[in-house]
């Protein structure tokens, strides 16, 4: 019976849908677009059951009822209210579900004056103006207000701030004076995340997003992720702006301002510039950057394709401390450490399995330190004048940056963290129309694009990468002997937790650059190489119980976790509006990309070998390269 | 506190007086429990919380789901203002209240059911937890009840938070599971996916208790009392400017002005039907009478005399009801708000024309729009008041 489909008619149009379809979406369905501030795409049901489907762990009965009540809409705005034939009122067509034949009306006078009311309403609570606001341009409210023709103010405006914004030291920025109370960033920390590092509290006009026990973000259990940030409608949530601190660095004649750029956001930036998502303007921004005044250009990849030799080293010596020496010292799987959302949630809520992640330091920091060294020394560079920006996809990433740890070469490995945002904010104030541009290449030495660097940026792009190389090293052979072009399929694709394993037949002798670490690799011949991937941290957590209680992914030797759904090209820092549609449409730029490059794995990047050539001469895992490319990680309450 | 010393006036006889609850767990536990279900719905009773829904109906609804466990519960988050019936019946009558629990558990496929409780009313649990334990000890609740071993049902008592929200049954149910008291979407009913994701039914103290008495003497017994589109009698709260404040029993049909004359309170210059979510009506209109087709009730009534001021009422409502929105819709939780500044300015500087179509929106956006009854409902005073009473605004006379 589930499977007839119900005739709708919707403003005239016949659509059929199958049972339980929302009116709202059935609307979609015939181009009919009805407008929303509190439902998203990500959090339907639908969204999060794929995300989420295929997991060792679908939670007890009262998990999935607990999931269900945060999923259901809470139907708050009131903007998608609809006409509905032969019943009185106006009703939500984002929480009404089709049953049976239903005749709707989505526009008419009554309609069309009570969303104008609703949207004066929430002016009328709303302090600051559109144009000293992060999201002008970008805001929904902003938008509809536009689209209803609110021009009066017939319910008043506030001409006091109502909240105090707190900003100094928070990374997360909330401003409450915008805040329409729609709850998208509650429900998106609590389904996708699994944080629940906002609420909702107090009643009636007293009702607002909060933190536990009212505390600044900075203070609360709150990893940085900036998922709530890319789901809210209006300026209530930003991250912390860091760009007037770059072109103040940018205008400083003393300084060397030398900016590495991550795979993601040159996938994603186009949509600032009205691109369609999932086009690549890789060379472009090369080019744009160098136009505001970066003096030199480096790609992350080059700092991925180290953090692969590092983390794949430690990998192959836990592996075989646990294997041969029999040391239980050495903690399996490991978890690789690269996504600074994971890192902080890890610390906070699963501390016990710190000795499990790698202590190789993510990408950003590596080209942080490198440069500041290697760099600074070969090129005859003061590191005290080097001023390091990254571009990132990521809001966690300033967290990560200000790490006190974050120094061992004696200066801040990263200055500042920009996000896409940020980025495409500064191009804009410079009047630089990237998609315009012609393409500059990436500066020497970080600039030799690899694929393996580039599909970080995608769910299941460190482990394909990680395992690129390792497989080769131990094997001796080409990996694609193995796996058709080198695509490592089972671990792509965008299932919350994901598992794949390789058999290895048989093992070549160890490479030079390796030599320190095993004698040989006779000991995993015959050996099962087993990995999982997790993206979302709710699928973090469903990993961490199937560990803790002897499941599949306990058997695991090495595990990717990726804080943001769809890993970083749906990262917090990305060009808004987000959701599975444009997350999957950049993976797709990301992956062409990689196929397109010359070098491939991490191992063969000439860049990478130089550096272990010329300054980390003992090779990875090395005095050396742990005291710069290492690091170690803390229990947070 | 001993409960009896706060039970209130009771005006005249109370039909509950009359009906033994074991009576009516012995009829539902030797009757199938379609039968009990037919019986309640040929009796024509409906929900006294307010929204007076079909009790059989419900049920029907309720049994004909597939899910298990299913789930009774009695919502005894009597926050409506003015409303004080639901206190009387459980200090007086709890007995009754639980066999008609029971007795839903019965119907609909139930074994267990929850008495949400006010939480002001938190020193009536001790009360009602001796009565629980005399019925377990009749064996009126527990296993195999009265010797029908398909017949099993226990009640547990659950305290509310104090939330007037919390009396509408979705955010009943979602303060039943832990969570803050906000409205939920009605589809699913509760009877389809309620407490726990599960079919339950809820159900007002009163209608709870009328139930056994309706088995016991029977469906014509009960329709008889009222009118033929509205059968079965009501307990009324009665307070405010009246002679005689207090608990009354009125079959339905009665007249306003029978029960002004009765309470004491001729000379009324107006009358609250239905709490603060109910409708205002002046003296022009004391010959409605009060059924569902009319003046639709609560069962609160509260009497202004002649010397209040209306739009001090209205200011009142509005206050409680910007208060006590669960702050989740925009059109209740920022238009309450608005609404009660409009009524604070329009007392003091009056109200032109454009004022007045803008506050009438307003009023009319809140009732289309808002989520749940809350919204819906609570521009209904002011509305009544600003339609009866505008000469008393300044520069109005």
């Amino acid at each position: 019976m589930d499977s007839e489909l119900i005739a709708v008619s919707i403003d005239g149009k016949e659509v059929k849908v199958s049972p339980g379809t929302t009116v709202l979406e059935a609307a979609r369905a015939v181009g009919i677009h009805i407008p929303t501030l509190c439902h998203h795409d990500d959090l339907c049901s639908e969204a999060l059951y794929s995300q989420t489907s295929s997991t060792p762990h679908q939670g007890e009965h009262s998990h999935q009822h607990e999931e269900s009540a945060m999923l259901s809409t809470p139907s708050s705005c009131r903007l998608c209210l609809v006409e509905v034939e032969g019943l009185p009122k106006l009703h939500a067509s984002c929480a009404l579900p089709i049953h049976n034949a239903m005749t709707v009306r989505t526009t008419s006078t009554a309609i069309r004056h009570a969303r104008r009311d609703i949207l004066e309403l929430m002016m009328s609570e709303h302090y600051g103006d559109c144009f000293a606001c992060a999201r002008n341009g970008t805001c929904e409210l902003q938008k509809l207000c536009a689209d209803y023709g609110v021009t009066s103010e017939r319910f008043g405006r506030p001409h006091e701030p109502l909240f105090e914004k707190a900003e100094a030291g928070n990374i997360i920025v909330r401003d409450q004076n915008k805040c329409i109370l729609c709850r998208r960033c509650v429900r998106m920390c609590a389904l996708y995340q699994g944080v629940y590092a906002l609420t909702t509290e107090g009643r009636g006009d007293h009702s607002r997003i909060a933190t536990f026990m009212g505390r600044e973000m900075q203070d609360a259990a709150c990893i940085n992720c900036g998922q709530c940030i890319n789901r809210c409608p209006t300026g209530a949530l930003s991250e912390r702006d860091d760009t007037e601190a770059v072109w103040h660095a940018i205008e400083d004649p003393d300084k060397l301002v030398v900016i590495q750029t991550a795979p993601a956001p040159r996938a994603a930036i186009g949509e600032a510039f009205g691109c369609e998502p999932g086009t690549p303007l890789t060379f472009q921004m090369n080019t744009a950057l160098k136009r505001i005044g970066f003096d030199k250009v480096f790609d992350t990849n080059f700092s991925a394709d180290l953090t692969i030799m590092e983390e794949g080293s430690e990998l192959i010596s836990r592996l075989y401390k646990a294997l041969v020496l029999k040391d239980n010292s050495a903690a399996l799987p490991q978890f690789t450490s690269c996504s600074p959302g994971w890192i902080k949630f890890i610390e906070h809520f699963y501390p016990q399995y710190l000795p499990n992640l790698s202590s190789a330091k993510s990408p950003q920091q590596m080209m942080g330190a490198v440069l500041k060294t290697y760099f600074a020394e070969k090129n005859g560079w003061d590191p005290s004048k080097i001023v390091s920006v990254s571009l990132m996809p990521c809001t966690a990433k300033k967290f990560e940056a200000g790490r006190p740890e974050m120094d061992s070469s004696g200066y801040r490995d990263v200055d500042y963290a920009i996000t896409t945002r940020e980025m495409a904010r500064m191009f804009k104030q410079a009047g630089v129309d990237v998609p315009k541009l012609d393409k500059t290449d990436f500066d020497s030495p970080f600039g030799t694009p690899t694929g393996s660097g580039v599909i970080f940026g995608a769910t299941g792009g460190v482990m394909e990468a990680a395992l690129r190389t390792v497989l080769e090293i131990v094997t001796g052979e080409k990996v694609e002997s193995m796996f058709d072009h080198a695509d490592i399929k089972p671990v792509r694709g965008f299932d919350g937790v994901r598992m794949a394993e390789v058999k290895i037949e048989k093992v070549g002798p160890v490479p030079e650059i390796l030599s320190h670490l095993v004698a040989d690799f006779e000991w995993l011949k015959g050996a099962t190489l087993r990995v999982g991937l997790a993206h979302g941290t709710v699928n973090a957590i469903r990993v961490m119980k199937d560990i803790e209680e002897g499941g599949p992914l306990s058997k695991c030797h090495f595990i990717e976790f990726m804080a943001c759904p769809g890993g970083c090209l749906g990262g917090g820092g990305q060009p808004i509006p987000t959701d599975q549609d444009i997350r999957a449409a950049r993976a797709k730029a990301l992956y062409s990309e990689d196929a397109a490059y010359v070098v491939r794995k991490s191992h063969e990047n000439e860049d990478v070998l130089r550096i272990y050539r010329e300054f980390f001469k003992e090779g990875p895992c090395s005095h050396k390269s742990h005291e710069l490319l290492h690091t170690h990680y803390k229990e947070r309450v | 506190m001993d409960p009896k010393t706060v039970r209130g006036f009771v005006g005249n006889k109370l039909s509950f007086s009359e009906v033994a609850p074991k009576d009516g767990i012995r009829m539902a536990a030797e009757m199938a429990p379609e039968d009990v279900v037919a019986i309640i719905g040929a009796s024509g009773l409906r929900g006294r919380g307010g929204a007076g829904f079909p009790t059989g109906k419900k049920w029907e609804f309720a049994r004909s789901q597939e899910g298990t466990p299913k789930y009774t519960i009695c919502n005894a988050d009597e926050g409506e203002p003015g409303t004080f019936k639901d206190r009387l019946i459980l200090t007086d009558f709890p007995e009754l209240v639980f066999a008609g629990m029971a007795i839903a558990g019965r119907a609909v496929g139930a074994e267990f059911g929850i008495l949400y409780l006010r939480a002001e009313y938190g020193w009536l649990r001790d009360h009602l937890e001796a009565a629980l334990e005399r019925c377990r000890g009749a064996n009126l609740l527990g296993k195999a009840i009265l010797g029908n071993k398909e017949f099993n049902f226990d009640i547990a008592i659950r305290m509310g938070s104090g939330a007037y929200i919390c009396g509408e049954e979705t955010a009943l149910l979602e303060s039943l599971e832990g969570r803050r008291g906000d409205a939920r979407n009605r589809i699913p009913f509760p009877v389809q996916a309620g407490y726990l994701g599960k079919p339950t039914t809820v159900n007002n103290v009163e209608t709870l208790a009328w139930v056994p008495c309706v088995l016991v003497k029977g469906p014509s017994w009960f329709a008889a009392m009222g009118t033929r589109k509205a059968p079965g009698a009501w307990l009324f709260s009665v307070s405010g400017d009246c002679k005689r404040p207090g608990i009354y029993e009125y079959p339905f049909g009665t007249s306003l002005r029978q029960i002004l004359s009765d309470v004491g309170a001729e000379n009324a210059k107006a009358v609250q039907v239905g709490g603060a979510s109910g409708t205002c009506v002046p003296p022009a209109q004391f010959d409605r009478t009060l059924s569902p087709g009319d003046l639709a009730t609560g069962g609160s009534i509260i009497v202004f005399g002649p010397g209040q001021d209306m739009f001090a009422v209205a200011e009142n409502f509005q206050h409680f009801f910007a208060d006590e929105s669960c702050g989740q819709c925009i059109p209740c939780r920022v238009g309450n708000q608005r609404l009660l500044e409009a009524i604070g300015r329009m007392r003091k500087d009056g109200l032109d024309t454009d004022g007045e179509r803008n506050v009438r929106q307003l009023a009319q956006t809140m009732t289309v729009a808002s989520k749940c009854g809350l919204g819906q409902m609570s521009a209904r005073a002011f509305l009544a008041i600003l339609n009866n009473f505008s000469g008393e605004l300044p520069g109005r006379a």
